[in-house]
């Protein structure tokens, strides 16, 4: 008996790749050792396609796509890592530091956080943006972790690992645009909220914004690796 | 070959730059074979000379005073590297900026002063409303970030500049590193 699987091959940075129909381009490059920066996905969570970091550029179509969210389709030619492409990653990365007020080396993440190792990756010496330097709160009113709204980049790991994994739905975000924050529960403070004190969102958050009031000093070193097999256990019974 | 002429300048930052940068240690002396440092906090030069080669600035722009000193320092330097966090993107200096130079000085002369209450006003110059990186001034050849960079970073660096080699920036170093 045949096993009928619906098998997709196109092109990543001219080496020709198979894959299952339905996996996104970010799983297939990832399979074949190809490297697209990420930032807002983390694996185990669903994708929401937020920071743009991923686009990739597919032949023959003049829109840029996001690696973590576009399914393979048959004989897609993608590009990766293109001048345009880098240009595009660069400005992301300046337009998340100039945002708020993320100074690394007093950060509870200095050394263990993506942002910071995506500017040195990605060769980000400067920001060519002034800084907005807006005032913004930190929220230490629970008991074990505390939310410095200053470094977080609004990727929303933390909405989605509290809502898919924890489910709970703590976490949200509220407003729009440049005024968009992330809230517990109806924006009260994080002490008083329903959160379960899991702390998979502490361990989700790429930067020092979310953190562990026991850590001192830059050794906060985040571990969300045990959101897949989490995931696999889950699935298995 | 005549030796370059080499200025360090402290704006608004801590001294941790020149610290590290003197953590070259016995490599400066294979340094001081190619370079002459004409104008810095560790040597006596009160004026800025009128022809640098190379210009390391630790420091963000804080008051009017950095705001003239760094043009100045353009005005004659050929190739002008920010050192450090500070020089690029404000860092802890700028972690006032939130908050109005007014507010800042109160809270630490008025406030949080036990006895001889007053705001500075007479020899130290004004703050300016914000702190910027230099590059939002004047134009900067080259970014070496780090708090601070670490002394093998400034070595590895200066020989490449010196010596007119290639120089990977981010290979040696980051934010906050």
């Amino acid at each position: 008996m045949s096993v009928d699987v619906d098998v997709k091959t196109l092109v990543i940075d001219e080496q020709e790749v198979s894959a299952r129909a339905g996996q996104t381009i970010l799983e297939v490059a990832r399979e074949n050792e190809i490297d697209i920066p990420t930032l807002c996905h983390l694996e185990g969570l669903s994708s929401v396609g937020a920071c743009r970091l991923c686009l990739v550029e597919i032949k023959g179509s003049n829109k840029l796509l996001p690696a973590c969210v576009a399914t393979v389709q048959e004989g897609m030619e993608v590009s990766t890592n293109t001048e345009r492409l880098r240009k595009h990653r660069l400005t992301i990365l300046e337009l998340l530091f100039a945002e708020r007020n993320h100074i690394c080396s007093v950060c509870v993440s200095n050394g263990h956080c993506d942002l910071q190792a995506l500017g040195q990756s990605q060769g980000l010496t400067h920001v060519r943006l002034p800084y907005r330097n807006p005032g913004l709160a930190v929220d230490a009113s629970h008991e074990r972790f505390t939310v410095d709204h200053n470094r977080c980049i609004l990727c929303t790991r933390c909405v989605r690992v509290c809502a898919e994994i924890e489910g709970a739905h703590v976490w949200d975000v509220m407003g729009r645009g440049i005024n968009s924050i992330v809230i517990t529960d109806l924006n009260e403070s994080w002490g008083s909220s329903s959160c379960t004190r899991c702390g998979k969102c502490v361990q989700c958050c790429p930067t020092g914004a979310l953190f562990d009031k026991s850590k001192i000093g830059s050794d906060h070193p985040k571990y969300p690796d045990f959101l897949p097999y989490l995931n696999l256990m889950r699935e298995a019974q | 070959m005549s030796k370059l002429k080499v200025a360090t300048v402290w704006l608004d930052g801590c001294s941790g730059c020149h610290m590290s940068f003197l953590d070259i240690d016995e490599r400066l002396i294979a340094l001081a074979e190619l370079i002459d440092v004409v104008y810095s906090p560790i040597v006596d030069t009160k004026e800025f000379p009128d022809e640098v080669d190379i210009a390391l600035v630790e420091g963000a722009v804080a008051s009017v005073d950095d705001e003239k000193k760094i043009k100045k320092i353009r005005a004659h330097t050929k190739t002008l590297i920010a050192m450090g966090d500070c020089a690029i993107t404000g860092n802890v200096p700028s972690m006032r900026n939130p908050f109005s130079p007014e507010a800042i000085l109160n809270r630490a002369y008025i406030e949080n002063a036990s006895a001889q209450q007053q705001i500075p006003c007479v020899v130290v110059p004004k703050l300016l409303k914000v702190v910027r990186p230099i590059h939002e001034f004047v134009k900067v050849d080259v970014f070496l970030p780090g708090c601070p960079p670490s002394a093998d970073t400034f070595h590895t660096a200066l020989v490449a500049l010196v010596t007119g080699g290639p120089l990977d920036i981010s290979a040696l170093t980051r934010f906050g590193a």
